[in-house]
């Protein structure tokens, strides 16, 4: 059984047919080939899976697709600009080594986003508890912290 | 000559797929016509199974096989352990069998029971409900240290004891008898808390079999795609070494967990050649903490002999180690040689005896996490150095200073020499950054607010790039211990390089180029790294202990020379001159004491269109490959500090302070090795204050099976840590390295337990055992011998 389901992602329209149960990670990876949003867990801990939905970050692994119908997602695909330079955030965890194997980078960029338009003049204190639903194994935080706020500096210049 | 590309923090040449969602991890691969894998696992620790029913399941919707132990019988063989370990008795451990699937008894929950092959994954796990298992269910043993006792039961029939062996190292005669002359003696009893590796991508695999040329392909979340290849074809599936390519792309980090030969990717990679279809499986996050490698599980007495001035006399450990149900890949190794051997630490102590007793227990698979021994003998080393430190009144820093190896090489009495070091310097410059003349003043001001204040210490030492591969060998190791490297240089000059160690997550891509565009004289951009793939590099023992630069990286060297030797001879033919007057700098072969000069990419255009060339001496061509074997490990070492401030109402721990010096010998780029030990020491403080896998000890049951349940570190657990380094450099290795990977992990979990006992000392708290959550702290401090007095 399948139902219909339509619903904008990276600014492009997508109509496709999805079993009820399908999670919004799933039609992302697995219907529309997005592969940059990753699943790291199954209880909604680790934060690989966000994205944005209608410009808020959301955790995919959470939702079922149908849920997002007539929304708008934008996946990390969607974030650096059509001529393939960086986004503010992205270009901020390159230069401050924010990334180690990457797995979770993309659920990182993505909150990091939505957490420094959500609030000018973070401090670092509000970086870390804002990261509080994103893991990462391999960095122990420090520079993606110092990214995100570097990012959102500059996001804001 | 132009500033060395040596010491600089370039910045990442992989971080743009990744920063774009361009990587690609083997999740992402997707084969047309491909299958799902879903496995059925056990739910009981102990069972006997005494029928499967998958008539059912065989005839659900979609489904395309089902398979269980009985169909791999004959067929798929157990899987291998890479490092045999001889006991004290003179008798090889016990290798049970280690069947990928079930085989007549299930040992751990989440051990594999039946692998269901459909067309989706909802059609395979729908229906792994209709299989029947009639399961026996029987008593179980989780605890390493209840795994001996009389009536315990036995995880595998021909394990009498549960034993698989007891190993020794050290002379233990001399040890006792240093103990009977000894002033002062020190006893710990420690539990190296057993940890779940976490990796945030699940493994996952995709088993292709290509019907042309009767060939495999693997995608696998692996650290050494040789070696799993390896492994997995000589001794498991008897196929064809060169007819299976076994690829490791991107890889979403590993710390050991992703070294080993699972049994997953070895029944899909088995099953594809039997369904002649593609296969895909990817774990979820409850199968990673059921069925991945595990690690530490150690249960550990110590002694420490002290004169009257604290010098260390002699050291004396016991250790029972749980290895879970069955012998993972190099599981054997990890509590005896990479950990009784770092016993010395970084002191003189000339008698250590160190006797392991290695179990089996009804939980997953333990084998090397992070550190791998080496984090599990710093314990112990700088718990028992700080706790004696305290008992005889003497400064903990000071007593390390009485007790430091000074002079190199130096010998330990277990076995390793240490070829350079400078423990003295890491220490004082720690001791510098982290302000300890400042800490009575900031201890009083915490006193002042109620909290209890202390600072702890750990000089921890490793032994990083497993080596040389014929010492390893007659230790029982079963593989080589090299690392094979080899440049090509095209025609237009370029350069790609292809390693045998893998990367996945330390940066390789960029720091190897850093390499080659250094002794090139070439710039980063013009090099590719090409690592995780047997189809494209020649051989390799991938990426573990830290071996990456060291070994890894001292073989491309290797072949750079060779690269640079061939270049003088056709630079020497194209100027004509000697070769013996060719010189190589910045990029060019020129005539010494001449302005005659060729640059390099004319020697390798030179190479490949050999219209002016030798021929009769040289062949066409510039494309050299390298095997390195090191002739000893390396070394690293450095100190830590820790500051912590106690919540006396909570019990909570907070880290204020965390200093971490580190000598890594030469550094190729600052930003990833400072990277590297930020994780490192991440993980390790989730160790001391956070991670801990509990079993019940009645059902057996993994009681912390999820995220929910196992506390990782996140953001707000961790400060800002304070980290440098000072360089001895490596004498036995081309380019002065020693590794970094993993000394967060080894130094951190000692320094932030011996801050947490120096805060709770004056109330008679001598010990706390890891993780130091909370409940443990408070618990302690209520039942606190001083607890009142102590509040002065
Ligand atoms: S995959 Fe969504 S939170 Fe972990
Ligand atoms: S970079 Fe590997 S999990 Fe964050």
């Amino acid at each position: 059984m399948t139902t219909p389901l339509a619903l904008k992602v990276n600014g492009n329209a997508v109509s496709v047919q999805v079993e009820p149960r399908t999670l919004l990670v799933q039609l992302l990876r697995e219907t529309l080939r997005l592969t940059g949003t990753h699943v790291g867990c199954d209880t909604g801990q680790c934060g690989a899976c966000t994205v944005h939905l209608d410009g808020r970050a959301v955790k995919s692994c959470t939702m079922l697709a149908v849920q997002a119908a007539g929304c708008e997602i934008t996946t990390i695909e969607g974030v650096a600009a059509p001529s393939g330079d960086l986004h503010p955030m992205q270009a901020a965890f390159k230069e401050h080594h924010g990334l180690q194997c990457g797995f979770c980078t993309p659920g990182m960029v993505m909150n990091a986003i939505d957490l420094a338009r959500s609030k000018a003049d973070l401090s670092e204190a509000e970086v870390r508890g804002g990261l509080d639903g994103n893991l990462c194994r391999c960095t122990g935080y420090q520079n993606i912290v110092k990214a995100v706020l570097a990012g959102a500096a500059a996001m804001r210049s | 000559m132009s500033e060395s590309l040596l010491g600089q923090s370039v910045r990442r040449k992989e971080d743009y797929r990744f920063l774009t969602g361009s990587g690609t991890y083997t999740d992402d691969v997707t084969v047309p016509g491909q299958l799902y894998a879903f496995f059925l696992r056990s739910p009981h620790a102990h069972a006997r199974i005494r029928a499967i029913d998958t008539a059912a399941a065989k005839a659900a919707p979609g489904v395309v096989a089902v398979y269980v132990g009985t169909d791999l019988q004959g067929k798929v063989n157990g899987l291998p352990c890479g490092w045999l370990i001889t006991g004290i008795d003179g008798q090889p451990m016990k290798e049970p069998v280690h069947p990928p699937l079930a085989q007549g008894k299930v040992r751990h929950v989440g051990d594999q029971v039946a692998m269901i092959v459909a067309e989706s994954l909802n059609q395979a796990k729908d229906a792994s409900e209709l299989i029947e298992v009639d399961y026996e269910v029987l008593p179980a043993c989780v605890d390493p240290a209840q795994a001996r006792a009389p009536g315990a039961p036995l995880v595998h029939d021909d394990v009498p004891d549960n034993t698989c062996y007891v190993w020794g190292l050290g002379d233990k005669a001399a040890t006792d008898a240093a103990f009977a002359q000894a002033a002062h003696v020190t006893t710990l009893e420690y539990i190296n808390n057993r940890l779940i590796p976490n990796a945030i991508e699940p493994r996952a695999a995709v088993a292709q079999y290509h019907r042309g040329d009767d060939s495999y392909t693997l995608h696998v979340t692996s650290q050494n795609p040789h070696v799993e290849r390896l492994l997995m074809t000589a001794f498991v599936l008897g196929l064809p070494e060169h007819k299976v390519r076994v690829i490791a792309p991107d890889v979403g980090g590993g710390f050991g967990s992703k070294i080993f030969l699972y049994a997953e990717e070895t029944v899909l990679t088995w099953a594809a050649g039997q369904i002649k279809r593609p296969i895909k499986w990817t774990a979820e996050r409850s199968e990673s903490f059921l069925a991945d490698a595990h690690g530490r599980d150690h249960v550990t007495k110590a002694e420490l002999a002290l004169d009257k001035h604290g010098k260390f006399l002699a050291l004396r450990v016991h250790t029972t180690a749980g290895l879970g149900a069955y012998l993972s890949t190099f599981a054997s190794s990890v509590p005896t040689i990479l950990y009784a051997t770092l016993l010395a630490g970084q002191y003189t102590t000339p008698n250590i005896y160190c006797e392991v007793t290695s179990v089996f227990t009804h939980t997953a698979p333990v084998d090397a996490y992070r550190g791998a021994g080496r984090p599990e003998a710093t314990y112990v080393v700088e718990r028992i150095v700080e706790t004696a430190a305290r008992e005889m009144k003497i400064d903990p820093a000071e007593i390390r200073r009485r007790n430091f190896i000074t002079q190199f090489p130096y010998q330990t009495p277990v076995a390793l020499c240490y070829d350079i070091g400078n423990y003295e310097g890491t220490l004082s410059e720690a001791m510098r950054v982290a302000d300890v003349p400042g800490f009575e003043v900031r201890r009083k001001e915490a006193e002042a607010r109620g909290k209890l204040r202390g600072l702890g210490y750990s000089a921890y030492i490793e032994a990083c790039g497993l080596a040389p591969s014929n010492i390893a060998g007659a230790l029982g190791a079963r593989a080589g211990l090299y690392e094979a490297g080899e440049v090509r240089v095209h025609p237009t000059g370029k350069v790609t390089v292809f390693t045998g160690s893998h990367s996945h997550g330390q940066g390789h891509e960029t720091t190897f180029a850093q390499v080659v565009a250094q002794r090139l004289g070439m710039s980063v951009e013009d090099i590719d790294v090409v690592h995780g793939d047997t189809g494209r590099i020649a051989f390799g023992m991938g990426t573990y202990g830290s071996r990456s630069i060291a070994v890894g990286g001292a073989a491309i060297v290797r072949a750079l020379d060779k690269v640079v030797a061939k270049g003088k001879k056709i630079a020497a033919h194209l100027l004509e001159a000697a070769e013996g007057d060719i010189e190589f700098e910045n990029g060019e072969f020129t005539v010494a004491g001449t302005d005659k000069k060729v640059p390099f990419a004319q020697v390798a255009l030179t190479a490949y269109v050999p219209h002016n060339y030798p021929l009769d001496k040289l062949e066409p061509g510039l494309n050299e490959m390298a095997f390195y074997d090191p002739t000893n490990f390396t070394f690293p070492a450095g100190c830590h500090i820790c500051e912590v401030e106690i919540d006396r109402a909570t019990g909570e721990t907070r880290i204020v302070n965390f200093t971490a010096v580190d000598d890594f010998g030469k550094i190729i780029n600052p930003m990833i090795v400072e990277g590297q030990v930020h994780g490192g020491l991440t993980q390790g403080i989730g160790q001391a204050l956070l991670e801990a896998c509990v079993y019940d000890k009645e059902s057996g049951q993994l009681i912390t099976g999820s995220m929910m349940d196992y506390a990782l570190p996140r953001a707000d657990d961790v400060p800002n840590f304070k980290v440098s380094t000072q360089e001895t450099p490596c004498t036995h290795n081309p380019l002065g390295v020693k590794g970094c990977g993993e000394a967060g992990a080894i130094g951190a979990p000692a320094a932030v337990i011996n801050a947490i006992t120096a805060a709770l000392w004056p109330l008679g708290v001598r010990d706390i055992p890891m993780p130091a959550t909370p409940q443990t702290v408070w618990r302690a401090l209520q039942t606190a011998p001083k607890a009142r007095s102590g509040r002065a």
